[in-house]
């Protein structure tokens, strides 16, 4: 199987891999997947509170090519979006940017779980009552 | 030398046809096409001759007579026709067989099927280092068994089953003795005879021979051993296997299996100190980890977990200059890791982490320098991204972290 130009572009230079403070108030973290399954995502965002912008954004990612860049193009969504823009982000969006093939699909699912995990922590972090989020299939 | 990429190094799939053996095949397709059925003419008769003195080269490599060679399409069909052959042809004498849960898919699949006619299938497990244990094949053994059925090498981990053991077992209970030994014939010794083997598949495209053909060796003296036709037709083959011979691929087979005849030995010590040299350099990194026994192994098969980094993304970085295997479930078409790595007792989590290597004929050292670092880069860049490896790195157990499972 072969991979699109933006899987390897962002396979070969992902963008925002790193570790934002997760103690800090600001930070919200989400880390989705299991080691068994092959896939394990952190997704972290920092808000900026006067404005509720998320000011930057991170990911370490254990899996296939797939699965880092689909979270390598979440983090790079993510930045300058509001908290809420950022729950609109649907996985579908990624698996056509990415011109994933539908036995990765499952990739771009974990990816939106992982940003509205991470939106969950921020929200419950800042006094906000949890987000109930529909499942989706992998 | 200039370093020609993509390197190959998943012989185990299939290795490359030995230009030699390409020369012995030409003229089997347009001079002499015959069929080696035709009795009445020289075409006949030359293709005859072809495949007679074929039959003599592969018999000659594992030590058995001619008339005890069955050509196949391959191993697949090897595998089929010996597990059902004998199914159907012991009927009488009882319905059990006894295999291994890392026995190939071809030999697995197979034994389903059994089951489905009124088989009975013990599947034995095996221990980390991949090996049967022989007090637990001696017990599954009832008055009902008629075939065990055991790899030689396995074609995952390399590992080599203790076969000379497991044939005493066998006669001791007059119970037929079968073994797939694709990975094995023509890399290592393999002789029938002081081996104790009844029946063997093996294939020609594993050992620089080609795709399409391989044979079934079926003892013929202590015991005389017979399969049913799985194949109806015209009776060729002793009336075990129907259907034209496929002439220019069994002449193929045949000066495959004198090269390797002939090479074997030297090309054994050659992969094996080139694999040595692979793996010391590849486990130099943390948490890498060898699997299956290092001690009973096939000489240029190398199978390592990498842990925190998943196998499909690891040969991302690198598949465009190395082709080989991974374990993990990304690669193939189901969701699930290796079995045989999981046959282990590996987690699931180092079943997706790791990577095979098969080294063959055309391998050489520089190309083994190249994947050395090409795989350590790669390897140390992924877990910079990976979340377990950060945790590792932190101390965390990661076995105490409750995962969403999806």
């Amino acid at each position: 199987m072969a991979y699109s130009d933006k899987v390897i572009d962002h396979y070969s230079n992902p963008k925002n891999v790193g570790t934002l403070d997760k103690a800090k108030k600001n930070v919200g973290t989400g880390l989705v997947g299991a080691p068994e399954c092959g896939d394990v995502m952190r997704l972290q965002i920092e808000v900026d509170e006067a404005t509720g912008v998320i000011a930057d954004a991170k990911f370490k990612t254990f899996g296939c090519g797939s699965a880092i860049a689909s979270s390598s193009l979440a983090t790079e969504w993510l930045k300058g979006k509001t908290v809420d823009q950022a729950l609109a982000i649907d996985n579908m969006d990624i698996v056509e940017e990415l011109n994933l093939p539908p036995v990765k699909i499952h990739c771009s699912v974990l990816a939106e779980d992982a940003i509205k995990a991470a939106i969950n922590d921020y929200r419950v972090k800042n006094g906000m009552p949890e987000l109930e989020l529909e499942e989706k299939k992998h | 030398m200039e370093l020609k990429l993509p390197i190959y190094l998943d012989n185990n799939a299939t290795t490359p046809m030995d230009p030699r053996v390409l020369e012995a095949m030409l003229p089997y397709f347009v001079e002499k096409f015959g069929n080696a059925a035709s009795r009445n003419h020289s075409f006949g008769w030359v293709a005859e001759e072809a495949v007679d003195y074929a039959r003599e080269q592969v018999a000659k490599l594992i030590n058995a007579d001619p008339k005890e060679i069955i050509f196949t399409s391959g191993a697949t069909e090897s595998d089929n026709l010996a597990l059902k052959g004998v199914f159907e042809m012991y009927a009488s004498k009882g319905n059990h067989i006894i295999t291994a849960t890392t026995e190939h898919k071809a030999v697995l699949d197979t034994c389903k099927h059994i089951e489905k006619m009124g088989g009975q299938v013990t599947y034995l497990e095996v221990n980390p280092e991949g090996l049967i244990d022989l007090k637990e094949l001696e017990n599954a053994i009832t008055d009902k068994t008629i075939l065990i059925a055991i790899m030689y090498g396995n074609n995952e981990i390399g590992v080599i089953q203790p076969v000379r053991e497991i044939s005493t077992i066998a006669r001791k209970h007059g119970v037929l003795f079968f073994t797939d030994a694709t990975q094995a014939v023509g890399k290592i010794p393999v002789d029938v005879q002081a081996d104790g083997i009844d029946l063997m598949a093996f294939s020609g495209h594993k050992m620089y021979g080609p795709k399409g053909v391989g044979a079934l060796y079926v003892r013929r003296k202590n015991p005389r051993v017979k399969v049913t036709a799985q194949m109806d037709g015209g009776g060729h083959e002793r009336g075990m296997r129907s259907g034209t011979m496929n002439v220019p691929g069994i002449v193929g087979l045949g000066k495959a299996c004198e090269i390797c005849m002939n090479e074997m030995e030297a090309e054994a010590k050659r992969l094996s100190v080139m694999r040595d040299r692979l793996e010391n350099g590849l486990i130099e990194l943390e948490e890498a980890y060898v699997n299956g026994s290092k001690e009973h192994r096939l000489p240029h098969v190398s199978n390592i977990s990498f842990k925190y980094v998943e196998g499909e993304g690891l040969m991302m970085g690198f598949n465009k200059n190395i082709a080989l295997s991974s374990g993990s479930a990304c690669t193939s078409a189901s969701l699930e890791p290796s079995y045989v790595l999981k046959a282990l007792g590996l987690g699931d989590d180092l079943a997706h982490s790791s990577l095979r290597f098969g080294l063959g004929r055309f391998t050489t050292d520089e190309q083994i320098d190249y994947t050395i670092n090409a795989i350590k880069d790669t390897v140390l860049k992924l877990r910079e991204m990976s979340p377990l490896w950060e945790m590792f790195k932190e101390g965390i157990d990661l076995d105490t972290i409750e995962w969403a499972h999806h």
